[in-house]
């Protein structure tokens, strides 16, 4: 493919350079060729297709750097068709899937297999962290050096916590040799035994049995703790606590190699909305409380926490129709992560390029991933959105296969509008509207 | 014959789902009403034919004698046809969800459904589901709302008021539904409220609802008109929250000697079934002067009556058919 597209009339945002100008970008086959403010303004040539954006935003695409696909294993909850589909319909251009499928994704047969249908469904971009522990049982290290060979991204359990003091250790340790980072689910799994939601008066109330903020707080002490001893790269996945965000700055400063994300539902709820047992509210880490809440929005605003990652995890009716105590963990969020994250813009805790970065270049750059950037020859994957457009989000409506979003009938502002992979359009918001 | 009691009075509720946000003219209102069927149940014939033609469903999923027995008394007495479905015989073992069952019984078209379930909130993901009255018989660590009721009412009876009283609550408040309804309960109708227990068997910020919170049994009854002991659920612990019954005992059981700094006359009650010679010696449990437990469930019959009665009441006088929904 060596077709090349104007976008002609677009806001240009590059949150890694802090480019924001009015002009026009060129792509050329999967490449971005050229932009600025003055590319091909007196005359194009004729082989150029050429994309009027009306003064809408042109971005590099999002990076999520966490979602639970399902497949294999779960296709009734998700499969790499429908969440390719969902992250198209988001902005997003690259997503890294979690290893906790079944089988758990920690060899490289299945690294291959994601890769496989990658290439099938060739909408987004989907890279795969392996398991850090094989079967995310949380006793034997996986083949690391073969599964970074293989593609892996990174090394995590996924959606859970590598328990045991020792085999952190020697995954922060081992990884370390092949320049991989350990991405840890920040929760005592001790602690948290049996717990449904955030400890404290309203799962009192409820009678719910609560999980501790120690659990996520007493895991990130240790955890840092191990990264000093052993020099690795340690990422903490979706932190919810304000004493978490206090732990990340203080060993930033000290100059220890720490990056953290937390997702919108940490930013944007609290365990209030658990209401009266709305399962949909129910995530791990629990929804905190309101001063967490804030500690979060600070946190992603002073830059101790790095992203903002959708931690996209589907779950059916049978997984969500159920008395609290049995639903599944975890809230969808692929179609939800530009909304949410442009509300700390429209909050004004952030400008706009500060919340981009959160979700494009910092992300990849802790990958190690070359995306994320509007830089000439970077791949063309990029977003067009309105950022100020008010709407509310109709779950009905999303290409997920999984509904269990606790943001239904919100009202937000922004919404993407175009999404480009490799220079081809890959959905613009005309799939959506009828 | 029955002198049928004012049928004007409502509650503003399709259901009775727990006692938190109750008030305490409503919480009044049930207790007046249960007085008046206290009487009728004690006379020779203790039926009448306010629910005739009414279908009432237990349906327990959780194993009960006392309550799925008194709520089946209170249907009979107001003349309903009684339904008890039990977990081993319903299709729930078969794989069916809550929600199925809710609709499949939804469609058979009960006027009220008493629903006892191990999950804190399944008794509420039902009612939603259903156009009958839907009545908590004790949902998971929540609620128990006419166990709290009753409760209620034994103390009302024999004390004649709830206002002002001190009320220790003991053991272990952590898996008891019947505690967090009492807290409610008492806090709603003015009542000093206490908690004694050891802190493994307190749930966190348990304060927060109001009480006042103590670890030992010297302080916590201190001056107590009311001794409210619970039983220690061993079913429904998870790991060890207690070193062992003996030691258990030895602190929180309760005897004469702990009773000796609670009012002269305080009284004890119990939810039952006890665990004697674990949270309290046979001799208080069996003490008739001061022990209300038989009370209790005696009273918990009327108690249930006057639910029934409330719950039914819009259904009976035509503000909504059978079929219909609020």
């Amino acid at each position: 493919m060596n077709a090349r597209v104007l976008y002609r009339n677009a806001r240009l945002l590059d949150p890694a350079t802090g480019l924001d100008t009015h002009g026009s970008l060129l792509t050329d086959g999967t490449r971005i060729a050229d932009f600025g403010p003055a590319l091909l303004a007196d005359a194009v040539p004729e082989d150029v297709e050429v994309i009027d954006l009306d003064g809408h935003c042109l971005a590099p695409g999002l990076v999520d750097m966490r979602v639970l696909i399902g497949e294999p294993g779960s296709e009734q909850k998700e499969t790499v068709k429908s969440a390719s589909r969902a992250a198209a319909a988001g902005g997003i251009t690259a997503l890294v899937c979690l290893p906790n499928t079944d089988p758990v994704i920690d060899d490289v047969a299945g690294l291959e297999f994601v890769a496989r249908r990658a290439r099938d469904v060739r909408l987004v971009k989907i890279f795969a962290y392996a398991a850090a522990t094989r079967d995310t049982a949380g006793a034997e290290i996986t083949e690391m050096g073969l599964l970074a060979r293989a593609g892996a991204v990174g090394f995590t359990d996924g959606t859970k916590a590598i328990g045991s003091a020792k085999v952190m250790r020697r995954a922060l340790s081992y990884a370390r040799t092949f320049g991989k980072v350990v991405i840890q689910h920040p929760e005592d799994p001790s602690l948290a035994e049996g717990g449904m939601m955030n400890g404290g008066e309203i799962a009192t109330r409820l009678g719910l049995s609560g999980i501790p903020r120690e659990a996520e707080i007493i895991m990130i002490e240790r955890d840092l703790r191990l990264v000093e001893l052993t020099g690795g790269r340690y990422h903490v996945a979706h932190v919810s606590t304000s004493e978490s965000v206090d732990l990340i700055r203080r060993a930033k400063r000290r100059g220890l190699k720490v990056t953290c994300d937390t997702a919108p539902h940490y930013m944007a709820l609290t365990e209030t909305d658990v209401g009266d047992y709305r399962t949909f509210a129910k995530v791990s880490p629990p929804l905190r409380g309101e001063m967490d809440r804030r500690a979060i929005v600070e946190g992603l605003a002073d830059g101790t926490i790095d992203c903002i990652a959708s931690d996209h995890v589907p779950q059916d009716q049978d997984a969500k129709r159920v008395p609290f105590a049995q639903a599944g963990f975890g809230v969808i969020g692929l179609e939800t992560l530009l909304p949410l994250t442009l509300e700390l813009v429209h909050d004004r805790k952030m400008t706009l390029l500060q919340a981009l970065a959160c979700v494009t270049v910092k992300p990849a750059e802790i990958l190690g991933l070359p995306l994320g950037r509007i830089a000439r020859g970077a791949a063309a994957d990029l977003v067009v959105f309105d950022p100020e457009v008010p709407w509310t989000i109709d779950v009905d409506r999303f290409r997920s296969k999984s509904k269990n979003s606790p943001f239904e009938d919100r009202p937000v502002q922004g919404r993407p509008l175009r999404t480009v992979v490799d220079g081809r359009t890959v959905w613009t918001h005309e799939d959506t509207v009828p | 014959m029955t002198d049928q009691p004012d049928q004007s009075l409502r509650l503003p509720y399709r259901h009775l789902l727990g006692i938190e946000g109750l008030r305490a003219h409503e919480i009044s209102l049930i207790l007046d009403l249960a007085d008046g069927y206290v009487e009728q149940s004690r006379r020779p014939m203790t039926k009448s034919a306010l629910l005739t033609g009414r279908t009432l469903v237990n349906l327990f999923f959780e194993n009960s004698t006392r309550t799925r027995t008194s709520f089946e008394l209170a249907g009979k007495r107001l003349g309903a046809d009684v339904i008890n479905m039990a977990v081993d015989a319903s299709s729930v073992k078969k794989g069916e969800t809550l929600i199925d069952t809710a609709m499949t019984l939804n469609a058979m078209h009960l006027d009220a459904l008493v629903v006892r379930h191990s999950d804190s909130g399944a008794v509420k993901l039902l009612s939603d589901k259903v156009n009958c009255a839907v009545i908590n018989a004790g949902d998971g660590n929540h609620e128990h709302p006419t166990q709290a009721l009753l409760d209620a009412l034994t103390i009302r009876r024999r004390l004649g008021r709830l206002e002002g009283l001190v009320v220790a609550i003991c053991g272990d408040v952590l898996h008891s539904r019947v505690a967090r309804s009492n807290i409610h309960l008492l806090n709603a109708m003015g009542a000093h409220v206490r908690v004694v227990a050891p802190p493994t068997l307190l749930p966190s910020q348990i304060e927060r609802l109001g009480v006042e919170v103590h670890h030992h049994m010297k302080t916590g009854l201190k001056d107590a008109d009311i001794v409210m002991m619970l039983r220690l659920q061993t079913e429904r612990m998870a790991g060890q929250y207690i070193p062992s019954t003996r030691e258990y005992f030895y602190f929180y059981g309760l005897d004469y000697e702990k009773l000796e700094v609670a009012k002269p006359n305080a009284l004890i009650m119990h939810p039952g079934p006890m665990n004697r010679g674990v949270e309290i010696d046979s001799e208080v449990a069996d003490d008739i002067k001061r022990s209300l437990i038989l009370d209790q469930v005696e009273l918990g019959v009327a108690v249930r009556m006057a639910v029934l009665d409330l719950l039914t009441r819009d259904r009976r006088l035509g503000n909504i058919g059978a079929e219909g929904v609020a």
